[in-house]
């Protein structure tokens, strides 16, 4: 002990405690708190990290459940165009085979209407003609008449005869 | 282990008896040459005004030192300063300001004297001289700067590679990094407790320095600043002091007033851990202190050996045991810093307890 107490010397204490004091105080300053705020940053930004991988996974389970709803719903709307598209298309077909069928009925009835005018008029105009030959028939005979009666009968005949419906 | 032991006895019995065999050989001049070797390592473990080399003795008797001469400053009445070289290793008396002053050069201490020089000694042949106080920038002081320059240094730029590197460290840095972390996680956290962070600094501070410090000693410039008595008793005072301060109310009951126990118990336990606060920072103070000193003794000793035994089978004996030793000392250099770092964080958490009754 009396050893130890020789030894100790004040200077020395009091240099040591001012170096290790100040030491303590740069240190802590300059370099423990920036060292040790980066570590717990660091272990943090890991944490972090770590949770944000496993929401993300967890999105991503979502997301693809929901990606097979969509595409799901995308093919259901998909065969419910094309039946519209179908339904359509033979509507349209039928539609214009109708229209087709009744313009093509009225054409045929516009024809036979005007068949059946010109027959009309051709009848007429024979008509005409048979009486026009009538009269000349009529007008010849009188003029026959006037001189034979067996001959008058001929000529009619023959007249006859010369008429044939055109 | 167990064989490293066996080993390491064997070889200490083998070198003692090649020891008592070479001594009596030529028992005066092994005599001299111990003497020598005990006094180099005597002066050694002390502190001292200049930073030492080499020295040698020259033909004629007259011993030369290569060493670098460090500034005296003393307190006697105002301040002097001088260099140590002035003193011419205790052979001259220095004046400053009237007053002389001469230098005890084998206990490294400077004492008043008159303009002869004389020490007065009395009976038990104990100095009598007055002793101005010694603030001089001695040898530990030189190292202690130059440690703490060194700390400030590798931590500063460690801080900054985090900084420059996106957070991650770079260089030197990676390897302490872990060590930090080791002291945060290890040390620390489980010792303290939840309120481990205002302690981080100082433990590893004390950790580092020393850590460094233990290593230093472990170099052949001959460096002995944490086997020295003034330095633990600063190191353990701190831990004392801010143990005490930032104690709790816990922490007192549980010294003044021990719950849970019976009251004439209480009476007889008061004292017996009142004495506890001081005995735990002396225990700090003194095992550090006696590790390295007498890490420093004992490996001294065997290279010592190697000059005593002067011989093949006797000195590279000593040599291999030195070898061997030096290692140990190394992981000692480590563990000493750890334990007194554990310690500190351990009676920390003395101070912090929370006690649920």
């Amino acid at each position: 002990m009396e050893k130890l107490l020789e030894e100790f010397s004040i200077g020395l204490f009091f240099w040591h405690s001012l170096i290790f004091l100040s030491l303590i105080f740069l240190l802590k300053k300059f370099a423990w708190k920036p060292i040790l705020d980066t570590i717990n940053e660091r272990e943090e930004g890991i944490k972090d990290a770590l949770e944000s991988a496993e929401k993300a996974r967890e999105e991503m389970q979502s997301l693809q459940a929901d990606n097979e709803e969509i595409m799901k719903q995308a093919r259901i709307e998909r065969d419910s165009i094309l039946k519209e598209a179908r339904d359509l298309k033979n509507t349209i077909i039928s539609e214009s085979k109708d229209e087709a069928k009744k313009e093509a009925g009225k054409i045929i009835q516009s024809a036979n209407e005007a068949i059946r005018n010109e027959k009309n008029a051709a009848v007429s105009e024979i008509k005409k003609q048979v009486a026009g030959l009538s009269i000349e028939i009529a007008e010849k005979l009188l003029n026959e008449k006037l001189s034979d009666n067996e001959k008058q009968m001929k000529i009619v005949d023959e007249l006859l005869k010369d008429v044939k419906l055109k | 282990m167990n064989f490293a032991k066996f080993f390491l006895s064997a070889l200490l019995i083998l070198s003692a008896n090649l020891c008592a065999y070479s001594i009596e050989k030529d028992p005066e001049q092994k005599g001299g040459i111990k003497e020598e070797i005990k006094e180099y390592i005597a002066h050694h473990l002390k502190d001292s005004h200049s930073f030492g080399i080499a020295s040698y003795t020259k033909e004629n008797g007259e011993k030369v030192y290569i060493e670098i001469p460090l500034p005296v400053i003393l307190y006697d009445n105002g301040f002097k300063f001088f260099m140590s070289s002035e003193f011419k290793h205790g052979k001259k008396v220095v004046t400053s300001n009237e007053n002389y002053y001469r230098m005890y050069y084998d206990k490294n201490r400077i004492y008043k004297t008159d303009s002869e020089g004389t020490f007065i000694y009395d009976d038990s042949n104990k100095l009598l001289n007055e002793k101005p106080i010694d603030f001089s920038i001695t040898k530990n002081v030189v190292v202690m700067i130059f440690t703490a320059l060194f700390m400030l240094w590798l931590f500063i730029s460690l801080a900054r590679s985090y900084k420059t590197n996106k957070g991650i460290s770079k260089g030197m840095g990676r390897f302490f990094e872990p060590i930090v972390l080791y002291v945060r996680d290890e040390i620390a956290r489980p010792n303290i407790g939840k309120n481990y962070k205002k302690y981080m600094s100082f433990l590893l501070t004390i950790f580092f320095f020393v850590l460094f410090l233990n290593l230093l000693g472990l170099t052949p410039i001959g460096i002995n600043v944490t086997g020295n008595i003034a330095i633990t008793f600063s190191l353990a005072l701190l831990t004392f002091i801010i143990t005490n301060i930032t104690a709790n109310k816990n922490y007192w009951a549980h010294i003044f007033w021990m719950p849970g126990v019976p009251k004439p118990i209480r009476l007889i336990l008061a004292p017996i851990e009142l004495l506890g606060v001081f005995i735990k920072p002396l225990t700090l103070m003194i095992r550090l202190y006696a590790n390295m000193q007498g890490g420093h003794i004992v490996i001294m000793s065997i290279i010592g050996l190697m000059f005593i035994f002067y011989n093949w089978i006797g000195s590279s004996l000593s040599f291999v045991l030195a070898f061997l030793l030096m290692i140990i000392e190394l992981f000692v250099a480590l563990l000493q810093a750890y334990i007194f770092t554990i310690l500190s964080a351990l009676y920390f958490g003395f101070a912090n307890e929370e006690h649920e009754h």
